[in-house]
């Protein structure tokens, strides 16, 4: 028997232009903790598409127990005992939890001695049981659609428990959960340990790797770059690892000078009673204000409802003393306020349209010639000043955002909002699923928005940024504000005891 | 900043790769042309032309509900119920089986203006109900085009109309030029005109950038500020006045209308843009690209009939080079992933 259930030596993986993967190796003890980092692109997922049998690998082997075995697609993976639960989950939200679970290989009986029929019994059992499984409580019959996001992972999980899985894959398992269902999560794997499953587990979050990973294996540019016990890590030596140089500051040195009250949002209060109610706050010229909260403290919503994507039902909004009337984003937009949201993909880029478009659509009217023709030399100038000013990286103007990285993505989408001239900037999770140099970058681009006298508000789900990028910070619990910290006072503790002040 | 400036050769090399089904039927033509003596005629260029002329014109209407993800089904009855009030309106004043006895007979300019007033206000309907009541556009559109078709059946009394003025079918199926030798029909103009327009709008316009954000990603075109509702109202519009505008032209050029004209153009609409490269999920289309789907489609029907094809199995070639044409299509963004 090899120490190892599963062993990936020297697997190489090219794509037309590029080597996604150059000679990498992964080997996963039974009943450990993997964890497999890298910046976005270094090829962790495309090293776990060819574990799963969805790519086919170019050069290299995969050994379980010792024997070299070939996994041709992801239903090969499955009955080899090697489960993945994807950083996007896919449920279908109108049938049940035991359904999602089954999907695929219900468990059948015959009716009439010959006629096969799901065995729907059977199927909610066994579902009942591998809930338990996973410590969730919920109905095997409840629509999948109702439950919470981390409610769905948990059926995912129970759905790779199910398939008496020996190598869990967990992409980013927590990039959407609260702290709480954090907690639970990292108990299920406690759990999966224990019955000697290795998990293999992808995240950005240094911290939770510090805590739950046993081992770790550093990837950078599809290279390996090698395997550490988790115990010799810190967040630091993490760091250099991955992006290959050493990063001295987290955050870049603001030089803004938070100003006089400009914008003043008075007993703001939701359509929705469970959202935000009776917020008031007031923002300076040139300061960045966080927001922090636990996912649920209806951050998002509040910015939203600012901003006229949300309706409202009472309170009012001014900039230098005149009401802003906003009941849609034009209107914000008209009146100097922009808006960075969260999802990147639903509300933020047009994916098969031309980086030119995507960052001129919301400022059209600065570019037409007679007031009709839109001026395309404008347009590029656009573009260009913004792939100078921000360095986007991007082949031509005319290239497909969607084929662009996710930090250059964010890029055109500020540059977007920066066309306008905004005085007020909302930034939601400006640097969620952006690699950590990426990260600095924006960073800097939001550093020098403050400096230049633009008021910005940002929220942020990552303690050490919003700490490290406020001047201060509006603290949110179950849509109310529940205080403020100034950033130099910050700490996690302080902000996480007004975070959990419920009522 | 690559592929700016690509030789001739590379760009037709590329275009071919992209455009399979336009290559061959061309070679199909060519072989069909060796093998008819009439084919390269100039009455079957005129009719060819005049044929993809009102086609088009209906697929430029119909591309900017495909290119926002919507679709309309009720372009072909559209078309039937502009050609039944154009053709009613356009009668003799002293035809014997005048329509509409009490009308005077009117010029057909002002008939014109008329027919594509109501083509606009159908198009108001549909968009009305596609962003107002929220209904989705297939839905939608299969709903008015069969009140459209009812009210065409009411006021034509499902009777042919005919006995148009002299002038109404003359200047419309006019030409420049010599019937026996090279000439060019008037319709072809009038394609040209709009075609022109119609990319204009689509490349130069903030309307034309907003219909493809709304196809791109309509709720990032709504919080980048687009006003997504009026934009698809105007797309819905427009429509419907390029329909009226091309059953104008349809009941002139037949020499007669009907209730069940223009039935089924939706649908050769919709195939024409989706052979043209008119994405059906969103966001991708160009009006060089719709006019080479319509032209090939109509190319098809032509070869097809000098064939000699039994004119059922014209259906079935025309549904296979539909369904062939967007195989291909998709094929380009499978290979991307």
């Amino acid at each position: 028997m090899s120490e190892y259930v599963l062993e990936m030596t020297n697997v190489s993986k090219s794509f037309p232009g590029v080597k996604a993967l150059d000679g990498v190796q992964l080997k996963l003890r039974p009943g450990k903790v993997h964890a497999l980092m890298g910046e976005n692109g270094a090829g962790k997922s495309t090293l776990m598409k060819c574990m799963f049998g969805i790519y086919k690998m170019d050069e290299g082997e995969i050994r379980m127990d010792g024997q070299p075995v070939t996994i041709t697609d992801p239903m090969d993976a499955l009955q080899k005992g090697i489960a993945m639960v994807h950083q996007e989950l896919q449920p279908i939200p109108a049938r049940t939890v035991g359904e999602n679970i089954f999907l695929g290989r219900y468990p059948m009986k015959k009716a009439l001695g010959f006629i096969p029929i799901v065995d729907h019994k059977k199927m909610y059992d066994d579902t009942a049981e591998l809930l338990k499984k996973v410590r969730m409580t919920f109905d095997p019959k409840q629509k999948v659609g109702e439950l919470s996001v981390s409610q769905m992972q948990s059926v995912e999980i129970a759905k790779a428990v199910s398939a008496n899985c020996r190598v869990l894959i967990l992409d980013e398992p927590t990039s959407s959960l609260t702290s709480n269902e954090v907690e639970a999560l990292f108990r299920i794997v406690e759990d999966l340990k224990a019955e000697n499953v290795a998990v293999v587990y992808i995240s950005h979050k240094m911290d939770e790797i510090l805590r739950i990973a046993d081992e770790v294996t550093i990837m950078r540019d599809g290279k390996y770059i090698g395997t550490w016990e988790a115990s010799e890590l810190t967040t630091d030596k993490i760091i250099t690892q991955m992006v290959g140089r050493e990063l001295h500051n987290l955050y870049p040195p603001r030089e803004n000078v938070p100003g006089e009250v400009v914008f003043e949002v008075k007993d703001f209060t939701s359509i929705n009673p469970r959202s935000f109610r009776h917020v008031s706050f007031q923002l300076r010229k040139g300061e960045i204000l966080g927001v922090g909260g636990l996912v649920g403290a209806q951050r998002t919503e509040l910015m939203e409802g600012l901003f006229g994507i949300r309706s409202h039902s009472a309170g009012e909004v001014t900039y230098k003393g005149k009401p802003l009337k906003i009941d849609r984003p034009k209107d914000a937009i008209d009146q100097g306020v922009a808006m960075l949201t969260e999802d990147r993909r639903g509300s933020g880029i047009m994916g098969v349209l031309s980086v030119a478009d995507n960052i001129s659509i919301s400022s059209l009217n600065k570019y037409l010639d007679h007031g009709i023709a839109i001026n395309g030399k404008k347009v590029e100038q656009l573009v260009q000043d913004n792939v100078k000013k921000m360095n986007i990286r991007t082949p031509s103007s005319k290239t497909q955002i969607k084929s662009l990285s996710g930090g250059n993505q964010q890029k055109v989408l500020v540059g977007r909002w920066l066309a306008n001239n905004p005085d007020v900037l909302i930034l939601d999770e400006p640097t969620r699923g952006i690699d950590v140099g990426a990260k600095y970058e924006i960073y800097c681009i939001i550093a020098d928005l403050a400096k230049e006298g633009k008021s910005i508000i940002m929220i942020s789900s990552e303690m050490s940024e919003l700490i490290g990028m406020s001047d201060r910070i509006m603290v949110m619990c179950d849509g109310r504000v529940t205080g403020f910290v100034n950033g130099s006072e910050a700490t996690q503790e302080n902000i996480m005891a007004l975070a959990t002040q419920f009522e | 900043m690559e592929n700016r400036q690509e030789s001739f050769g590379k760009r037709a090399i590329k275009f071919i790769k992209g455009n399979p089904i336009a290559l061959l039927l061309v070679v199909a033509a060519i072989v069909v042309g060796c093998l008819k003596d009439n084919f390269f005629s100039w009455a079957n260029f005129s009719n060819l032309v005049s044929n993809t002329a009102v086609r088009f014109l209906i697929a430029l209407g119909v591309s900017g509900c495909l290119i926002t993800k919507g679709t309309d089904l009720s372009a072909g009855r559209q078309v039937g119920f502009a050609a039944v009030i154009a053709g009613i309106l356009c009668q003799k004043g002293d035809y014997a089986n005048k329509m509409w006895k009490w009308a005077p007979e009117m010029s057909i300019g002002l008939v014109l203006l008329i027919v594509l007033v109501i083509g606009l206000i159908w198009g108001l309907i549909n968009g009305f109900i596609v962003t107002k009541l929220h209904v989705p556009p297939f839905i939608a559109t299969l709903g008015t085009q069969t009140i459209i078709y009812g009210i065409s059946l009411v006021i034509s009394d499902a009777q042919p109309i005919g006995g148009f003025q002299k002038i109404y079918t003359s200047l419309i199926n006019g030409r420049l030029g010599d019937t026996r030798s090279f000439h060019l029909p008037y319709l072809l103009f009038v394609a040209l005109v709009f075609g022109l327009l119609f990319w204009f709008i689509y490349n130069k316009t903030r309307h034309g950038k907003y219909m493809y954000a709304i196809g791109g990603n309509e709720v990032a075109a709504e919080v980048s500020g687009v006003n997504t509702t009026f934009t698809l109202v105007r797309i819905y519009a427009t429509a419907g006045v390029m329909y009226a505008l091309a059953g104008y032209l349809l009941a002139a050029k037949s020499g007669g209308a009907s209730a069940s004209m223009g039935q089924g153009y939706e649908l050769e609409a919709i195939a024409g843009c989706t052979i043209g490269g008119v994405s059906t999920t969103g966001g991708i289309g160009t009006v060089p690209g719709i006019l080479i789907g319509v032209l090939v489609f109509e190319l098809l029907k032509i070869i097809l009939q000098f064939l000699g094809v039994n004119p059922y199995y014209n259906y079935v070639v025309q549904g296979l080079v539909i369904v062939l044409a967007v195989a291909l299509d998709i094929r380009k963004y499978i290979a991307k992933k």
